[in-house]
């Protein structure tokens, strides 16, 4: 038994790329999940929210600084300054196309009107309801969103609680004596008062209600006639990771080609090293763009994807992606010396990359961080742009950033593998 | 009125290496090697293992990169898309996809060189029958016998038709008979004019096949000539004397030694100007105390041209 494990053992230790597979990567991956779902405050994710206030009123400012007092969300109340000019607050139409474009996966617009009534016990027809606008693509912020503003109104808005409550007695009880509303009203205006010297109750209370004080109306902007939202996502989270897989493994051919000695006869021909790249380059990204063809025609039959009216920007994004994931291919390949060498790394990459790059969870669920290390990958980039395409029918003009970053990511890594690859040239 | 002499240009020669030197790192593996090679030649280049046969040939199709010297093809420099489309090399490892069956092999590297369509398949057709792999010709490179992917990868290095081929030890690991049926080959090229360079550390085979032989040994030209040549040079009119004799290894040494001998292996060799020497070699063996085992009288040939010049055997 024992010299069989020393044979092992010494097999092992001769062979590096196994030895990083057996003990790097997990500690890699383990160390990227615990970031992610660690759960440590200082890295929790934030909930990005559009507030446009239609209203101005008492009450809304009021709900706005409750919102703004809450650790998990970053609200936003005006797009960022355009070459330092401040722009304007978000109207609803704005604040509308901002979800949209994905700049926040939930937006509310607190219309005219709400200040007059802004809280009831129970249906009330009179009040006005707030309009939460989502990204049915992102599940988690509506509906915490959704439970923050009923927080907010019993810890933000305790005298118009109050208020609302006296009337109720009135309704329903038969209303206070006028001593009693004299001290009532007293007892109010004193609430006011702290809410507004900032010695009132805060929204960091930590006490919550469920049950509707403040009336939300929830609406899809994004995604609100798909049959299946999270297919798109999927379908390019997934499809990219395996792309970088079947690229890497076609641009293995490279290695073959020394290995089995072809290299050095299709390069005595006519056939130069940067016609070989390019050539296998062009194969890597036409076998992924295939491979995409197959995995949304897939979502779209089993699925219900709807990709028939979305065939413009799947090429423009396929292709863009293909492209980059055959480049990513060929550089690994020409930083490699064998075959074994290129399994072990690209496992080891592609698996990091697609962690913090979405195609395993959505990056809307990391920590900001992750979220801003993810944009290093194809797959954010990919992923982003086929969502914007599929999730947010957005037009082709739209995909420049993605499109853009693609390809230079493409040119970067094929004009690094070429310059490696001067190494198989000449002996 | 007597017409003016017009000097009509020799063509250019298919090859020409002048003063080619390549070094890696401290290993000198070229040092300054010079070659010619008339038109519809065979040109040997015998050396044993690590002479520099294998870089030379390289230098040539531009796969290594010479320190110094120059390489021209027909006139042209080795780099030139001209010298490409007339050179082909037959490399000494195996270079074909495995995968793929013989036709594709040959299609891919004749679509590498630019070939298409018809003068493509033409040229597939005629590399099948010269390698005699028509009826192999769907089979997969994996599948064939060790013989036949050597027919192949030569094949694969004719398929531009070159009108110069560079050789590089194609029988190597190969058995007898397809030994044979590569040299009828290299015989059928040589008979259509082909101009070829064919290096070989077996010294049957260069005498077989070529017209003119260039030693190489340490990355050096040590003699170039016909088989004749190089023999006469080394040798003129002398003959060799192979013993084998039996006795204590130190007297048999010291009795080569004493008369103007080597050892080579198992034999003694002594080098002789007039036949009728042999009978004073026999005397001395019984005076040294030793058994006579065998004795032969044969012509110098190149293994004994290469031992006269390096102290050397070919195949050491």
């Amino acid at each position: 038994m024992l010299p069989i494990i020393r044979t092992a053992l010494v097999s092992l230790r001769r062979d590096r790329a196994a030895l990083a597979l057996s003990f790097v990567l997990p500690i890699v991956f383990f160390s990227i999940f615990a970031v992610i779902f660690g759960g440590r405050r200082d890295v929790t994710p934030k909930i990005t929210v559009i507030f446009s206030d239609q209203d101005h009123s008492f009450a809304s400012r009021r709900l706005l600084k409750g919102l703004e007092g809450e650790g998990s969300l970053k609200v936003l109340t005006r797009p960022s300054a355009k070459k330092n000019v401040q722009q304007p607050e978000y109207t609803a139409a704005t604040a509308e196309a901002a979800v949209r474009d994905g700049v926040a996966p939930v937006a509310l617009v607190v219309p005219a009107g709400f200040g007059a009534n802004p809280i009831s016990f129970g249906r009330n027809r009179d009040r006005v309801s707030i309009q939460l606008l989502r990204d049915s693509s992102d599940m988690v912020a509506p509906q915490m969103l959704g439970g923050l503003l009923q927080k907010i109104a019993m810890t933000s808005l305790p005298d118009l609680m109050a208020e609302e409550g006296s009337k109720y007695m009135d309704q329903y009880v038969g209303g206070f004596s006028p001593e009693q509303r004299k001290k009532l009203s007293a007892g109010l205006e004193h609430l006011r008062q702290l809410e507004q010297s900032g010695q009132g109750s805060t929204a960091k209370t930590d006490g919550f209600l469920d049950g509707g004080i403040i009336a939300v109306e929830t609406r899809d902007v994004v995604g609100a006639n798909k049959d299946n939202p999270m297919v798109s996502f999927y379908a390019a989270a997934i499809g990219v990771m395996f792309l970088l897989f079947t690229a890497s493994g076609a641009a293995g051919s490279l290695l073959d080609e020394v290995e089995n000695g072809t290299l050095d006869r299709v390069l005595s021909s006519r056939v130069t090293m940067t016609t070989l790249l390019g050539g296998k380059l062009a194969y890597s990204a036409l076998l992924a763009f295939s491979q995409l063809v197959l995995m949304f025609l897939w979502a779209w039959a089993v699925f219900k994807l709807d990709f028939f009216s979305h065939i413009p920007g799947f090429v423009v994004m396929g292709l863009s992606t293909a492209f980059a994931v055959g480049a990513f291919g060929m550089l690994l390949a020409s930083i490699c010396r064998t075959r074994a060498q290129l399994g072990a790394l690209s496992t080891l990459v592609i698996l990091v990359m697609s962690s913090i790059g979405g195609s395993m969870f959505p990056r809307f669920l990391m920590p900001e961080a992750m979220q801003k290390a993810g944009l290093l990958t194809i797959n954010a980039w990919a992923i982003d742009g086929f969502t914007k395409v599929f999730w947010r029918d957005e037009p082709l003009s739209h995909l420049w950033p993605q499109i853009s970053v693609l390809l230079g990511i493409g040119v970067a890594l094929f004009v690094i593998a070429r310059k490696l690859a001067q190494r198989w040239e000449y002996r | 009125m007597p017409a003016p002499a017009v000097s009509i240009p020799s063509p250019p020669l298919p090859l020409r290496i002048d003063g080619l030197t390549k070094r890696f790192g401290t290993l000198t593996a070229l040092d300054g090697v010079s070659i010619e090679l008339q038109s519809g030649k065979c040109l040997g280049v015998l050396g044993p293992n690590g002479a520099g046969k294998s870089t030379l040939l390289r230098s040539v199709v531009g796969r290594v990169l010479p320190d110094a010297g120059t390489v021209s093809v027909f006139g042209c420099a080795a780099d030139s898309d001209e010298a490409r489309k007339a050179l082909g090399w037959v490399p000494q490892e195996l270079a074909l996809y495995s995968r793929l069956t013989c036709r594709e092999n040959l299609e891919s590297f004749g679509r590498y060189h630019g070939l298409t369509g018809n003068a493509l398949q033409q040229s597939v057709a005629w590399c099948l029958e010269w390698a005699a792999l028509l009826d192999r010709a769907g089979e997969p490179v994996q599948n064939l016998s060790g013989g036949m992917k050597r027919r192949l990868n030569m094949a694969a290095g004719l398929i531009h038709r070159p009108k110069l081929v560079l050789m590089d030890e194609p029988t190597v690991g190969v058995d007898p008979q397809s030994r044979n049926r590569i040299f009828e080959m290299i015989e059928k090229l040589h008979d259509a004019g082909m101009s070829i360079i064919y290096t070989t550390h077996y010294m049957e085979e260069a005498e077989r096949l070529c017209d003119r032989i260039a030693i190489v040994d340490h990355g050096h030209v040590i003699a170039q000539g016909t088989r004749e040549e190089l023999v006469q040079d080394a040798f003129a009119s002398r003959s060799e004397v192979v013993m084998r004799v039996a006795g204590p290894a130190d007297e048999i040494a010291r009795w080569v030694q004493q008369r103007g001998g080597r050892t080579v292996g198992a034999t003694a060799q002594f080098t002789v100007d007039h036949p009728t020497e042999i009978t004073g070699l026999l005397d001395s063996v019984g005076k040294a105390g030793l058994e006579l085992i065998d004795v032969s009288l044969r012509k110098p040939n190149l293994e004994s041209v290469f031992l006269h010049l390096t102290g050397r055997e070919l195949r050491d």
